[in-house]
């Protein structure tokens, strides 16, 4: 339309689309504008039409109002377009002529043609009219059938499980969300939906809609199978509405929508089609955003602006389905050629991650997010930005319990226009430039920004960016152990080596501030421990332990302790079987073997502990140090002593190191294991030290681990001897000890070594730092002054003292309530003890 | 309010600074504690009412935010020696008692 023309523009459909290009063209000079809305009301917001069912009501739906001069005719249908003449004609008989029309028709609830899909309480899900229908049919109702199990169906079903219906979605296709997830993120939603007690029936087909015995309707399926209920939605999909451009002549897809190109032009260059009613290259976009983008283009074009053009849109989303998050990117299907998939399933906490990769694994197509979508903006941005894909790329996907977020270098790689928050738009240039206005926290960022007060969505990757930006400015982040000391572990441990301080006053006195608490204390305890291996027990050390260092016990559920003597690679004569036995009878104990191969005996009293310790002492025990962030067990396979593959005696080894470390200190517990051959019966590959024999010697793996991150061990040192091996492990413990901070395993330590794998070999086997001297001496030190603690504390009566259930009495606590079950105690559980004590 | 039934629990001397003991009252457990520097004895209820096991007396105490607290052993929230109050919730304290000592004996009011 150029300069001159006539200015009247015509828009059918007072839709979120239709509206948003009024809000844009009646702003522009010189254009006049007409909107004909056949609902009764204004335009509302339809992506938050199930919150009327919350307790929204029709003003908290309600769009701001139009701008003014735009005419907005609500409840009043076109009904024909005469093109030659360039005017619409409406129900009411009116007439009105167009220089431009818009067509913002939206589209129609698409209902499959069963028997009976129009008898009363057959409803759709639309409009606010018909959430009014469903609510006025569940009235009196009890259950109530969804049909269709894609994204607006399960918003139905959520709508009529909070009206307290007994709810049910049937879908014709074999999994729910067919069009955003695939089978795995669909089982794992129809898992958790179900949960919720929603019934859940796929690969089914309605046949018709009969009258009900109990209920008012019976639904039959062609399967022979039938579903009685009282009322029914449809929710199949959508039609896009392009009645009337097929009758005034215009182009329309194969499968309906009217056809526009990149200026939303139809085949009539004076008639423009945008939002859902719209067909761009072959394809219908059933998302408002898309919508918006047209209105955006058309508005720009109708204003005589140039160069602006719809490109289509990214189909990616991200919701909230009956409180299950759910997130789907790009090719969530894998159907690109020669693409690959990660997948992270956690059962327990019902997550699913899947991503799909290109051919070379360096790009990502798409992803797939059920239970957690946390990372979908990463995801989205890293797909749509074409970012480079980390080496691993399911680094994407797994947790990062350790401080970590997204591998860093992720978010630090986008372009400024990478939007950051979807809710509001924020971009990642945005964020950086508020960083360097000042604001240096997430709040500041979120009250400047807005980004991330939305759906909360965008906060890991807001803070991953805020931290980056931080670290490039030399801005610490901060790492402080906690409010009394402004050093990390690492550094403390530094400073007590190189100023030989011995006590936690001495270190807060000089380092720190306050009395300290329940983080600083028993991480200042670990580190003296390991410097200079004092009795953990000392009175000065004492108030810095846990419980379970204190006690030298494991505190369980209900306040008593576990008992866990060392039982050296799981290797026990008969004979200390039988002390055990006779110890755990005498004190009632508990007694299970553990997945360490030893014994665990649970349920004594503080009062008891010395006096079991003395009968296990007695009988040849050691304490386990199960209680300590200190080694725990050596795992070991029968090896070459009795089975026909084994190479090397993995027991004799498995022993030897169990003695040589027993009792070592650390950041976090230690696990080892060896493996008689690379059958590898004792897993070693999960342990923070693996040995694995092999014809040439010992080969050496570091840094794996079971538990909730499990991470396979690196390959380390092949074909080693006895005493090479040896070294090694001296090195490699006492390196990590000096290096890992509080309460990080040796995995997650490796992970975040610079240099990795490479760097620690050549530390280690190659000395590049020089200290592997230092390192063997500190620990010849810590194994030559080994005592058991549980044989010291016995042996001296100004510690056992502190060994009494109660300060004013000797006698136990007798208000414990226990349960026998399988033929030994357990503590009760809550419901117990009511009845118990009632 | 009536003056408090005062039950002497142990000598000064066997507490170690900074280390709780349980105690028996008459019909309730109480944690009791030793700070140093400064002596002063705080005694609250051993009952952790998120474990719901008599445990207070045996976690770590220091100070947070300028409270001194005491943390639970079992799921770790503090508790404030003075007043009980558990900083974790608001809705949630324990019973805090009067402490004195009377010639080397350490007492709780109840
Ligand atoms: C007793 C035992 C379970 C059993 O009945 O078999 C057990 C019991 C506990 N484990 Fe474990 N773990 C036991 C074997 C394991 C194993 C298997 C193994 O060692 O071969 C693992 C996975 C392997 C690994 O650690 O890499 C394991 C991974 C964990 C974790 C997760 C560690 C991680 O890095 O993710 C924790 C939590 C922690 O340490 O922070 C944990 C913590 C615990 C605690 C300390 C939880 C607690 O704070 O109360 C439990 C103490 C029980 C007690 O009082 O004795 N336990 N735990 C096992 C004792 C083995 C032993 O003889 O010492
Ligand atoms: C329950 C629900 C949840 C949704 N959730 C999301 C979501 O989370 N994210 C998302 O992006 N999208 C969502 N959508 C989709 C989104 O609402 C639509 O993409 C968007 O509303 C499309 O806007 P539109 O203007 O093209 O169509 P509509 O909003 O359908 O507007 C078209 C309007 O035109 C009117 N009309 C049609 N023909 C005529 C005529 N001849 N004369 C006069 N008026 C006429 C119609 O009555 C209608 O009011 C959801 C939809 C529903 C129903
Ligand atoms: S897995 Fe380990 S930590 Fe968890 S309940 Fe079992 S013993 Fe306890
Ligand atoms: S994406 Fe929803 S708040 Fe940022």
């Amino acid at each position: 339309m150029g300069a001159g023309a006539d200015r009247r523009i015509v828009v059918v459909g007072n839709g979120m689309v239709g509206h948003r290009f009024v809000e844009l063209a009646a702003t522009m000079p010189g254009l006049a504008v007409t909107v004909f809305g056949e609902e009764p009301r204004a335009a509302y917001d339809r992506v938050h039409l199930s919150d009327y069912f919350a307790d929204a009501g029709v003003a908290d739906l309600a769009l701001p109002p139009p701008p003014a001069g735009a005419a907005v005719h609500v409840g009043e249908r076109v009904t024909g377009i005469d093109r030659a003449a360039r005017v619409v004609r409406t129900d009411r008989d009116r007439e009105v002529s167009y220089g431009a029309l818009v067509l913002a028709t939206g589209s129609y609830p698409f209902v499959p043609p069963i028997d009976g899909h129009d008898l009363p309480h057959c409803h759709v899900y639309r409009t606010i009219e018909d959430l009014d229908g469903i609510r006025a049919s569940g009235a009196g109702a009890a259950v109530g059938v969804v049909v269709g199990g894609g994204l607006l169906g399960l918003e139905a079903a959520n709508a009529l499980r909070n009206m307290g219906l007994d709810t049910h979605v049937v879908e014709f296709a074999p999994a729910l969300m067919g069009t955003q997830l695939d089978d795995g993120g669909a089982a794992m939603l129809r898992g958790m939906i179900e949960d919720l007690g929603v019934s859940v029936h796929t690969g089914r087909n309605t046949l018709r809609i009969a009258p009900g015995d109990a209920t008012r309707y019976r639904m039959e399926f062609a399967d022979g199978g039938a579903l009685e209920t009282d009322l029914v939605v449809f929710s199949a999909g959508i039609r896009p509405r392009d009645e009337l451009a097929r009758d005034c002549g215009l182009a329309v897809g194969a499968r309906g929508g009217i056809v526009i190109d990149g200026s939303c032009r139809t085949s009539d260059p004076n008639v423009f089609a945008i939002g859902e009613c719209a067909l761009h290259d072959d394809r219908i976009f059933g998302l408002v955003g898309p919508g918006y983008e047209m209105a955006k283009v058309a508005a720009g074009v109708l204003s005589g602006r140039e160069g602006v053009a719809f490109k289509g849109a990214d189909m990616s989303t991200k919701l909230k389905l009956l409180g299950v998050d759910v997130g789907s990117v790009g090719d969530a299907h894998c159907r690109t050629r020669g693409a690959s998939t990660y997948t992270y399933i956690d059962e327990r906490e019902r997550v699913y991650k899947r991503i799909v990769v290109n051919r070379t694994g360096k790009k990502l197509l798409g992803a797939v997010l059920v239970g957690d979508t946390a990372d979908y903006g990463m995801l989205l941005q890293t797909m749509l930005n074409e970012l480079p894909l980390p080496k691993h790329p399911d680094a994407l996907i797994l947790p990062q319990r350790d401080g970590g977020g997204m591998p860093a270098g992720a978010v630090a790689g986008l372009p400024d226009s990478a939007q950051i928050c979807s809710c509001h738009d924020v971009s990642r240039g945005a964020v950086v430039a508020a960083v360097s206005e000042g604001a240096t926290t997430l709040g500041a960022i979120r009250e400047c920004t807005r980004a991330s007060t939305g759906c909360g969505g965008c906060a890991p990757l807001v803070t991953q960016l805020l931290n980056a930006e931080l670290e490039e400015r030399g801005i610490e982040v901060d790492t402080d152990l906690c409010e009394h000391f402004p050093h990390t572990r690492q550094e403390l441990y530094h400073l007590v080596r190189v100023e030989r301080i011995t006590s936690f006053e001495e270190l807060i006195g000089r380092h720190g501030r306050g009395r300290g608490c329940d983080i600083c204390k028993p991480a200042a305890a670990s580190i003296l421990a390991a410097c200079w291996n004092d009795h953990v027990l000392e009175d000065s050390h004492a108030p810095l332990q846990d419980t379970n260092d204190h006690f030298l016990a494991n505190m369980q559920k209900n306040g008593t302790y576990s008992i866990v003597p060392r039982v050296p690679a799981g290797e026990i004569t008969p004979d200390k079987l039988i002390a055990l036995g006779q110890v755990a009878k005498k004190y009632d104990l508990y007694t299970k073997i553990t997945g360490g191969q030893r014994i665990d005996l649970f349920g004594a009293q503080v009062h008891e502990l010395p006096l079991i310790w003395r009968e296990l002492i007695d009988a040849g025990f050691e304490t386990g140090h199960a209680y300590g962030k200190a080694v725990r067990t050596v795992k070991s396979c029968v090896g070459s002593t009795w089975c026909r593959y084994g190479v090397l005696d993995s027991v004799g080894m498995a022993i030897a190191i169990e003695n040589r470390y027993k009792g070592l200190r650390a950041p976090h517990k230690l696990k080892f294991a060896v493996s008689g051959c690379t059958r590898e019966c004792a897993e070693a590959q999960s342990k923070d030290v693996g040995v694995i024999a092999t014809e040439i010697g010992w080969n050496l793996y570091v840094c794996g681990n079971g538990g909730m991150r499990p991470r396979h061990a690196d390959l380390f040192a092949t074909g080693l001897d006895d005493e090479t091996l040896i070294r090694f492990i001296d090195r490699f413990l006492m390196f990590y000890i000096r290096t890992a901070d509080r309460l990080q395993r040796t995995s997650v330590w490796m992970e975040h070594l610079e240099g990795g794998l490479d760097y620690l070999k050549s530390v280690i086997v190659d000395d590049s730092l020089g200290v592997v001297a230092d390192l063997e001496a500190e620990m010849e030190h810590v194994v030559g002054t080994y005592e058991c603690e549980w044989k010291s504390t016995i042996e001296d009566a100004e510690k056992l003292k502190r060994f009494r259930t109660f300060v004013n009495s000797d006698q136990g606590d007798d208000s414990l309530v226990f349960v026998r079950e399988r033929g030994q105690r357990r503590p009760a559980l809550a419901s117990e003890t009511a009845s118990e004590v009632a | 309010m009536s003056a408090p039934a005062w039950t002497t629990v142990c000598e000064l001397d066997a507490l170690v600074p900074d280390v709780g003991v349980r105690a028996l009252l008459a019909d309730t457990q109480v944690a009791v504690f030793r700070l140093s520097p400064g002596d002063d004895i705080f005694a609250i209820d051993a009952f952790d009412p998120f474990s719901k096991a008599p445990v207070l007396s045996r976690g770590i105490v220091g100070d947070l935010e300028g409270q001194l607290v005491v943390a639970s052993p079992i799921y770790k929230q503090h508790f404030n020696l003075r007043t009980g109050q558990c900083l974790e919730d608001d809705a949630v304290a324990v019973r805090a008692f009067p402490t004195r000592v009377v010639d080397g004996q350490v007492q709780v009011g109840c």
